[in-house]
């Protein structure tokens, strides 16, 4: 009996020892030598692989970034999604000068809602966006209009998008989008810009990309921009931030410093605005709500 | 996260905002819009499936008369219990809101289940398989369609590792058909009195005869009585379509190809092909397991080769393993590795052939 | 064993559901106002000749070819041009179009309107190819690729046979059936014009089994005009086919006729076959021989609670036609309508109103209620493995919609999703009622993008 237990433990004993060197042995011949600095980089970034940054995930900015760093220069790297806190805080670890991103944000560019533009067919396929766009112009006619299917809620790594039961729009949240870009690549209408956040979180924009004629247009969507130049007239006397190009306004916003005047004269309400724009005239002038 | 695939795969309809719109009924406004095609097949998976029901209709009647009503009690048992498995868990545990057992998938693995246990057994272990056969082996991996192995088969596996002894104590045919206990009245089966052979050599086996074996007048489980009742059933599925012939005439041939060869070397101790193929569950196995479409191959070539690799498996385990049946063991085997031939057994292509090549090249780059 | 040939791969065999083949073609007289698009073809839209007030007459050029693969477009009544405005198309997206107003009905003085059959062939070949092309005939079996492209056959090419696709394989569509037993002479004459043009002595008219009397009906023409020494004995041959489909797809039909497989990612040049509808070959003979521009066709109206009521029909329509004007015409837009398609059953659009014009590729209206044009629930893939037997192209629908679904292009390239026809078989057949054309289609935009790209980095 003692034998049996003692054969067991030193057969046991003497596997074990072998594999164990053999491990030991691998470990030191086959070791990859990784730059430490690598690890620590990434460890900072968000770790969420969206491509924001134009790498191929987190680590790819990491050796971008540590790259960078042994060429004195990481200026030109930035991670979107990590916002400036990330950023300041490689800047310190490698004592070099990051790139002052603005904080952006994705905005929706069309107001085509249930109850401004309403359905004249029914979609019979697969609930997706892509399909949608590859099958017809969209239930409500417009052939550049949000087709509310929610590719973008589904593409978001954020959850940042949620669709509005009400307005059948994409809704994006301020606080959770970290404008990586995957709603922007998700839909097939490019309905998403990045924007920046603006001071104060104030921030206007062009509510619709349709570019058809403006009674084509109208046909299908009470809010679709037509290109009439009011706004245009406006801002020119301001900073000349609206441009008109393709029968469609759009607002450059490097120019545009968020005064609002454009949104009251727009005569559709193709103009979106994230606070209660001034009224001049005493004329009903109903304030589009940019996040509804 | 969800992925992409999910979501538009979603029973619950789209992710989006607009209301599920799929399906008749729905109120819309104007023209629908799709893409082509705009015309569908009349066929379902419903059709499928209640059509093997009834293709397992000879069989359960073949049980039902040799083995007696106790038969016909363990069947209604396990379809009972597979039904009420897989409806608990599409409705309470994964929350859907309709269930899926109107599709006839899980009264087909409650028949194949019973079909492979033997009329005796006791009715909560059969119960127990059949939660089995549908939590682990089907709903676990995602329902109808997704599971890898044979719900049927994963339960059987399952009752013969946990019950041995009940799973292989077989009710004498015809003994006592109206007695629902049928523990004082067991034999053994054609294959298992073959197993028994090292000991006294084939010619002194009391063995039944080719005709009991068709007809079914042996010992085994429910569906392994008669070679002639699962026969028909598969026909039928052969004339519906649903089952390709070529597929269980390899799982049968490549058994008796196999059994042969040993016969040929010792018919002394090994017993010919055709007794191979009519005893134990070689038939139910070729036209009710192998067939199975979702634990399968996708191309017809590769579900020749998974029948045929299942046969030559299911002959060894009689010939050599431990076992005396092998079916089970043996297509469970290659459920395991459908993946595999999936990837190797691809359909022909048009326009990749030998002629097609040379016309390629005579015609030029263009 | 069928004594008809057929195609080897899958396919499948929907009901036919012809239910308007015994229904003449009728003349539908243009009225109203109606909408000419200036691209109804394969390739770059037409240059605008006309403007805004022009008076124009049947026959009229509107816009010219602009570019190689382009075709013209004519005008198809008389009136005035009311205005130069996009109207939607079957996508229900806009497109530019010439909107006429009807007024009369006078064609062009070029153009010979007698009934009377000319047989005389001309033998210039480049007179025959700038006829086809001038008159702006397009593939009329639906993918509406310029004709005379097609017959533009290149240096070092030759044809060694023409097939004539009468196999009309679509359920529903009558239109090729009618045309085949109303314009037999013509499309003999037009098959003629054709084959020299192709410099072939061989033409095969391929039609299925079900339209025996357009079999029959081609056979004794054939044998008389040889009889009369009018064609070589065997020049031109009537090959009946079994009804399956996708028969009438080019590279299913040449393999069924000539037992020849289209290579992969190659035409049917290259395997010296041409392929080509028989209501194109009858808009040849009238371009080449009476001057006439592809300005109609046959458009098949159709649906069974239509039918039900007396309508519908077999109409030979002037091109730019609102479908309203069609639908009023063959009967009235049945209640319940819930769907309209234009073309065929298995391939054609569902389209989202009325006001669309007919183009010169549409060769059926569709009208189906809710019950027959709804999709079902879509269920779990059970690996039954019936669209891979179906899929007349020997692909695995069911992998590469999943392919398509999780954004794997580069292997739905490798699995051959550009060998995909389109012919929707899988979709058709698939019992749990899954969209895997529709990803698969998508998947096939990606991947042609994507070779695009890869193309670009190699330059």
């Amino acid at each position: 009996m003692s034998e049996i237990v003692l054969y067991s433990v030193l057969t046991l004993g003497v596997v074990a020892a072998l594999f164990s060197t053999i491990l030991y042995v691998v470990s030191r011949l086959f070791a990859v030598e990784e730059d430490p600095r690598l690890t620590e980089v990434v460890e900072m970034l968000p770790g969420i692989n969206c491509g924001a940054c134009g790498f191929p995930g987190c680590a790819g900015l990491g050796e971008a970034l540590v790259k960078g760093a042994d060429d004195g220069d990481i200026s030109h790297l930035n991670c979107p999604p990590g916002g400036a806190d990330t950023m300041t805080r490689i800047g310190a670890y490698f004592g070099l000068e990051t790139g002052s991103a603005k904080e952006t944000v994705a905005v929706l560019r069309c107001g085509g809602s249930c109850e401004h533009a309403p359905a004249k067919n029914s979609y019979d396929g697969p609930a997706s966006c892509v399909i949608a766009h590859s099958t017809f112009a969209g239930e409500n006619g417009c052939p550049f209009g949000c087709l509310q299917y929610g590719d973008c809620e589904v593409a978001c790594p954020f959850d940042a998008i949620s669709m509005d039961p009400v307005t059948g729009l994409p809704v994006v949240d301020q606080e959770l989008c970290t404008s990586c870009g995957a709603c922007v690549r998700a839909c097939p209408r490019k309905l998403f810009e990045i924007r920046p956040v603006g001071r104060r979180s104030r921030r206007v924009w062009i509510n619709c990309r349709n570019t058809e004629s403006a009674v084509a247009a109208r046909k299908n969507c009470a809010v679709a921009c037509i290109a009439c130049g009011k706004c245009k007239t406006v801002c020119d006397g301001i900073v000349q931030a609206i441009t008109i190009e393709n029968n469609l306004a759009f607002i450059d916003s490097d120019k545009c410093i968020a005064c609002g005047k454009c949104v009251p004269v727009c005569p559709t309400k193709a103009i979106a605005a994230t606070f209660e724009p001034p009224q001049p005239k005493p004329k009903k002038t109903e304030a589009e709500s940019a996040d509804a | 996260m969800s992925t992409r695939a999910d979501h538009q795969n979603s029973a619950q309809g789209p992710g989006g905002a607009r209301p599920d719109t799929t399906g008749p009924g729905a109120a819309r406004p104007g023209l629908l819009v799709a893409l082509p095609p705009h015309e569908r097949a009349d066929e379902s998976v419903a059709r499928i499936m209640w059509a093997v029901v009834l293709a397992l209709i000879p069989t359960t009647l073949a049980g039902l008369y040799f083995y007696g009503i106790r038969a016909a009690l363990v069947t209604l048992v396990a379809v009972a219990a597979a039904v009420a498995a897989e409806h608990f868990i599409v409705r309470y545990m994964l929350k859907r809101e309709t269930s899926t057992v109107t599709d006839g998938s899980a009264v087909v693995t409650g028949m194949l289940l019973a079909f492979n246990v033997p009329a005796s057994l006791p009715l909560w272990q059969i119960i127990l398989g059949a939660l089995v056969a549908i939590g682990v082996g089907k709903m676990a991996f995602g329902g109808i369609g997704n599971n890898p192995f044979n719900p049927a088969l994963v339960g059987r596996a399952f009752m013969l590792i946990s019950f041995p002894a009940d799973m292989t104590t077989w009710p004498v045919p015809g003994a006592a058909r109206m007695s629902l206990d049928l523990s004082a009245v067991t034999g053994a089966t054609p294959l298992g009195i073959v197993k028994d052979v090292g000991s006294v050599g084939l010619s002194a086996l009391d063995l039944p005869s080719y005709l009991d074996l068709f007809l079914g007048r042996i010992g085994g489980c429910v569906g392994e009585a008669s070679a002639l009742a699962v026969i028909l059933g598969g026909l039928f599925l052969v004339w519906r379509g649903y089952v390709p012939l070529p597929v269980p005439l390899a799982f049968l041939g490549s058994i008796a190809l196999v059994t042969g060869i040993a016969w040929v070397v010792d018919p002394g101790v090994y017993i010919d092909p055709l007794y191979h193929i009519l005893a134990g569950g070689a038939m139910l196995g070729a036209w009710f397991m192998v067939t199975d479409m979702t634990t399968t191959p996708m191309s017809l070539k590769g579900r020749v080769v998974f029948a045929a690799s299942a046969g030559v498996i299911t002959a060894l385990i009689r010939l050599f393993g431990g076992f005396p049946e092998g079916v089970s063991y043996s297509i469970l085997i290659m459920n395991a590795l459908v993946p595999v031939i999936d990837r190797h057994m691809k359909p022909r292509k048009f326009g990749y052939g030998k002629q097609a090549g040379a016309a390629a090249s005579a015609g030029g780059a263009r | 064993m069928s004594k008809y040939k057929t195609f080897t791969l899958g396919g499948v065999h929907p009901p036919a559901n012809k239910l308007t083949g015994h229904l003449p073609i009728r003349d539908l007289e243009p009225r109203g106002t109606i909408a000419i698009p200036l691209s109804q073809h394969i390739g770059k839209p037409a240059e605008l000749v006309v403007e805004r007030g022009s008076e124009v007459r049947v026959g009229t050029l509107l816009a010219r070819a602009s570019g190689f693969i382009s075709a013209p477009v004519h005008s198809s009544v008389s009136g005035k041009v009311k205005k130069i405005d996009s109207v939607v198309d079957a996508q229900g997206h806009r497109r530019e179009a010439v909107v006429i107003t009807v007024d009369g009905d006078e064609w062009e003085e070029s153009i010979d309107t007698s009934p009377d059959l000319l047989e005389e062939i001309p033998l210039d070949r480049r007179m025959i190819a700038s006829r086809i092309a001038d008159s702006g005939i397009v593939g009329a079996g639906g993918a509406a690729f310029p004709t005379a492209v097609k017959f533009s056959i290149p240096e070092g090419r030759s044809v060694d046979t023409l097939i004539i696709n009468g196999v009309e394989c679509e359920p529903y569509l009558t239109a090729d059936h009618r045309v085949m037993l109303e314009q037999a002479d013509e499309l003999i004459v037009g098959t003629r014009i054709l084959m020299h043009e192709a410099g072939t002595a061989r033409a095969i008219i391929g039609i299925e089994s079900n339209k025996a009397d357009a079999i029959e009906l081609l056979q004794e023409r054939i044998r008389i005009k040889a009889r009369e020494g009018k064609i070589p004995e065997g020049f031109i041959t009537v090959l009946a086919l079994k009804e399956r489909y996708p028969q009438g797809g080019e590279k299913q039909l040449i393999e069924a006729a000539l037992g020849r497989e289209v290579p992969s990612g190659r035409l049917p040049l290259d395997i010296n076959c041409v392929v080509s509808n028989v209501s194109t070959a009858v808009a040849v003979y009238q371009a080449v021989q009476k001057n006439r521009p592809f300005i109609d066709r046959v458009v098949t109206v159709t649906g069974h609670k239509l039918v039900a009521a007396g309508g519908g029909g077999n109409f030979r329509v002037r091109i730019g036609t609102p479908v309203s004007a069609l639908v009023d015409a063959a009967g009235g837009l049945p209640e319940d309508t819930a769907k309209i398609i234009m073309g065929g059953p298995m391939t054609g659009r569902a389209i989202p109103s009325l006001d669309v014009p007919i183009t010169k590729g549409s060769g059926g209206l569709i009208l189906m209620d809710a019950s027959e044009a709804s999709r079902l629930a879509v269920k779990n893939c059970i690996r039954c493995a019936r669209c891979v037997g179906v899929c007349p192209m020997g692909l695995e629908p069911y992998l590469l919609e999943k392919l398509v679904q999780h954004e794997r292009y580069e292997d739905a390239e490798k699995e051959g999703i550009l060998d995909c026809i389109e012919c929707g078989s899988c979709n058709y057949a698939c019992p749990s009622n899954r969209p895997l054309l529709d990803w698969i289609r998508l998947g096939k935009g990606k991947v042609v993008e994507l070779r695009r790209s890869r193309m670009r980095g190699n330059q």
